[in-house]
């Protein structure tokens, strides 16, 4: 077929506008409805695995107290809270929602390439997300394997829900992995393709790049995830030995024989790793607009954070086995891969610095977005500094398997993701919705949560040192747990119901913002992005009126001098560069300023 | 713009607007196709992890090495044909002569229809043997790495049948020739995918 560029083929695009509410809001392919379904489906899964935590931390702070926790439904919560959140929630959010919402917007497109195909994401995604909550209601419950599912505790008899639940929650993951396909070929596709004129992949805003990157890291690692979920089924349902040995449970002999725990290990981790980059680097990506908008400053060193998003991307396939050094691996094994994960440390840093650099003498306006943004630069300094503890083998022995580990991996992919879902919601909301939220409770928001989860997270470090084994219902007599470990996690618990209710705030902020929010105009944060300049606030189906928008410049065009607003959209032509050689007034004369 | 210069150049300056009025796409080929490509790789990773995990797994103690039905050379040849009638159909659509290219096309999916029932053959075969997919690992991964090849033909043939309506509602020829493309470019794919399986298998 001959071929036309897609920017060229917009002039008789039928727009087919959806006239039904039933076209317009359910069965909807406009990339910005989808998006919400995405959203609001994963943040009400989120609420779910929430409720779980809260479970696991009542019965941690105040072991016997509640008889609604017995050690299965305990186990129970810890798995499906770990599920949900990694892939159900963040990864859904980041990418179904914030992908699908930014992306067209961002690259100047009227929607995704393939808007049915965007809409049967969501749908397979919903149908997932039912199958998963469905395994609370069977015989057996939920799985109780923890969120890694190892084999062979994962089917033997004696682990909650090793038949039914473990059953459905593969069934349920193998619908996500067919759902993400779906949406990620789109999501690449489109920002490879459909960008507006002038828009160059050097110009797109970090948020396109980190949602990009992390969606092609997502294609290639949730075959992984697939192929173990799938040999797994076989070994449970067909009596298959892929990764059952034999074994005796219950005083019986299995009907296992010979299969290798490590390979699904290994399997598992090939998809694991990758994982926590692809919820990080969408979250990398967004706190870098907001930080840069709020900051009325270019975002430091663009070019290395492209870079180090597509370095960490890389590495991030190449460091799997840190979750292993306890699996018994050969010494130079564990050597190598300490020595890679080490080295993505380094693009990571970088990273951090250019955030901090961003803000080094910005004329910071410290909304709650800003807030939020910058907490997470903290969250996550704190958050990788424990990772380069654990990367190195002889400090990750004693360390594996406690609450240090718990901590880290809450602090930078819990907490620090979250804070970024919570800045790029107050940022963005405006543009999905056409109101402010409302500041004072945003700020109120913030301090709870960023205190809150300190609160929660630093004494677990502590615990960690102490030996404190993580997923443990009850420590029982330990003779080397003080008694004040437990005072500590009375503690952390109260900590946690604190923080868990104040994010009634938010919703309380989201729903009232809907009606008596102050309308927002297309541009009130004064960004250059594209998706600030669409000329109605939320913007119509297609996005952009009859022209699509076409792009002069990049996405950081932050109080350059010589130009009277602090900011240049990036469809605004013109040089007003301070270089010398060149003649201002015509320039100007140029711009959408010039009388 | 070359990958050099792109990752090499200088957003933060103000470049002459002939640079920002291309239209901006990374690849001069159609969306379908950058889709497709990239959904193909991702079908290979799928299958080199299944090949790894083969590997790994036939090194531990228990694998009974087993041979695999003759009746796959029957298939692997009908599934040549299934691809060589699918390019023929391509190039025919290319030449506009859309009436045979349409009777290559349909005769290309039945050979896959012929080679997935040969599939189902040679399951049967082995199973009338005693090799079940529990019988030990080395049938159990036969039958799960040539099922998911299966599943992906099954999933190719939906699009051909769906190819093939359009084929005779003849309306939209430009977008039937656009979709016999990838349709060829997924056969000789699978095809290849095919090879590699059994290449796989046959080491046992
Ligand atoms: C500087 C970068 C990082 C290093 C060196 C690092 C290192 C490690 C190591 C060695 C472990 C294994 C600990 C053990 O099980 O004994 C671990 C666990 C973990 N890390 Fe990181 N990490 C880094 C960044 C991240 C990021 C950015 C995320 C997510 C956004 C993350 C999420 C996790 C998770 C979820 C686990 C625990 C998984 C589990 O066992 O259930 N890490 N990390
Ligand atoms: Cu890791």
């Amino acid at each position: 077929m001959a071929y036309v560029p897609l920017a060229d083929q917009d002039k008789d695009h039928e727009l087919h506008d959806p006239h039904t509410f039933i076209t317009k809001y359910i069965w909807s392919q406009d990339h910005k409805v989808i998006a919400i379904q995405y959203g609001g489906t994963a943040i009400c899964v989120g609420l779910v695995a929430l409720v779980l935590s809260m479970m696991m931390r009542l019965q941690l702070g105040f072991p016997d107290s509640f008889t609604l926790i017995d050690p299965s439904s305990y186990y129970q919560a810890v798995t499906m809270h770990g599920m949900i959140m990694v892939v159900y929630l963040l990864t859904a959010l980041f990418l179904g929602g914030f992908g699908n919402y930014l992306i067209p917007l961002m690259c100047g497109a009227r929607d995704m390439v393939f808007p049915f195909l965007n809409m049967l994401s969501f749908w397979v995604y919903l149908l997932s997300v039912l199958i998963l909550m469905s395994s609370f209601f069977v015989t057996g419950g939920p799985t109780g394997a923890g969120w890694t599912l190892y084999p062979p505790q994962t089917i033997t008899p004696g682990t909650p829900g090793h038949d039914t639940g473990i059953l459905l929650m593969l069934i349920s993951l193998g619908v996500f992995i067919i759902a993400f396909t779906m949406g990620g070929l789109n999501y690449v596709t489109t920002v490879l393709q459909a960008r507006a004129k002038g828009l160059t992949m050097m110009r797109l805003p970090l948020s396109v790049w980190g949602i990009l990157v992390a969606t092609i890291l997502g294609l290639f690692a949730f075959p992984a995830l697939l192929v173990s979920a799938i040999m797994m089924t076989f070994d449970l349902t067909l009596g298959t030995s892929f990764f059952m040995p034999a074994i005796m449970a219950a005083g019986e002999q299995l009907d296992y024989n010979g299969g290798s725990p490590i390979l699904f290990q290994h399997l598992f981790w090939f998809f694991g790793h990758p994982e926590v980059y692809i919820v990080a680097l969408p979250a990398f990506g967004l706190v870098s607009d907001v930080l840069s908008t709020h900051a009325r400053k270019n975002i430091f060193g663009y070019r290395m954070m492209v870079w180090a998003i597509i370095a960490i991307g890389g590495l991030s396939f190449v460091v799997w086995a840190h979750h292993m050094y306890v699996s018994g691996m050969n010494p130079y094994f564990g050597f190598f891969f300490a020595t890679t994960t080490l080295i993505i440390a380094v693009p990571t840093a970088m990273k951090v610095y250019n955030w901090v650099l961003t803000l080094w003498e910005g004329d910071i306006r410290l909304n709650t977005p800003m807030l939020f943004a910058i907490g997470f630069v903290f969250t996550f300094i704190h958050g990788g500094l424990t990772g380069l503890f654990l990367g190195n083998v002889v400090i990750d022995l004693p360390l594996s398997d406690t609450y240090f580990v718990v901590a880290h991996f809450h602090m930078v992919m819990g907490v620090s993701p979250v804070l970024v879902l919570f800045a790029s919601l107050y940022h963005w909301y405006p543009k999905i919705t056409g109101r402010m939220m409302n500041e004072t409770l945003g700020k109120v928001h913030f301090w709870c949560t960023f205190l809150g989860t300190y609160a929660i997270y630093l004494p677990m470090h502590y615990l960690g040192f102490l030996g404190v084994p993580r997923r443990y219902y009850a420590m029982g007599s330990t003779d080397f747990i003080p008694e004040s470990a437990q005072a500590l996690n009375a503690n952390i618990t109260l900590a946690a119901l604190f923080v868990a209710a104040a994010q009634i705030l938010f919703f309380i902020n989201i729903f009232w913002s809907l009606r008596n929010g102050k309308p927002s105009g297309n541009n009130p944060w004064g960004a250059t992005s594209l998706e600030w300049q669409t000329t109605e606030t939320p913007p119509k189906h297609g996005n952009w009126g009859p022209d699509l928008p076409v792009v002069h410049r990049w996405a950081y065009d932050y109080s350059v001098p010589g130009y009277p607003q602090d900011f240049i959209p990036q469809n605004v032509p013109g040089d007003f560069g301070v270089s010398e050689d060149h003649d201002h007034d015509t320039e100007m004369k140029e711009g959408p300023l010039a009388k | 713009m070359s990958f050099y210069k792109n990752v090499t150049a200088k957003p933060w300056e103000y470049s002459s607007p002939t640079l920002g009025t291309g239209p901006e796409s990374a690849f001069a080929s159609s969306s379908e196709r950058i889709a497709l490509t990239l959904f193909l790789v991702v079908v290979g990773v799928i299958f080199s992890l299944l090949a790894v995990s083969y590997y790994v797994r036939m090194e531990l103690g228990d694998w009974v090495p087993m041979s695999d039905p003759s009746l796959l050379w029957v298939t692997t040849a009908l599934l040549i044909l299934s691809s060589v009638l699918f390019q023929l159909a391509r190039n025919t659509a290319q030449g506009e002569n859309f009436l045979k290219a349409r009777k290559l096309f349909v005769g290309g999916g039945l050979f896959a229809i012929f080679f997935v029932i040969g599939q189902a053959l040679a399951w049967q075969q082995l199973s009338s043997n005693g090799f079940d997919v529990a019988n030990g690992p080395a049938s159990a991964f036969f039958y799960l790495l040539t099922g998911l090849h299966v599943v992906h033909i099954v999933g190719g043939l939906w699009v051909w049948s769906k190819t093939t309506l359009r084929f005779f509602s003849q309306d939209d020829l430009t977008s039937v020739k656009h979709s016999v493309e990838l349709c060829t470019t997924y056969w000789h794919f699978l095809l290849v995918l095919w090879v590699f399986i059994f290449a796989v298998l046959a080491n046992t």
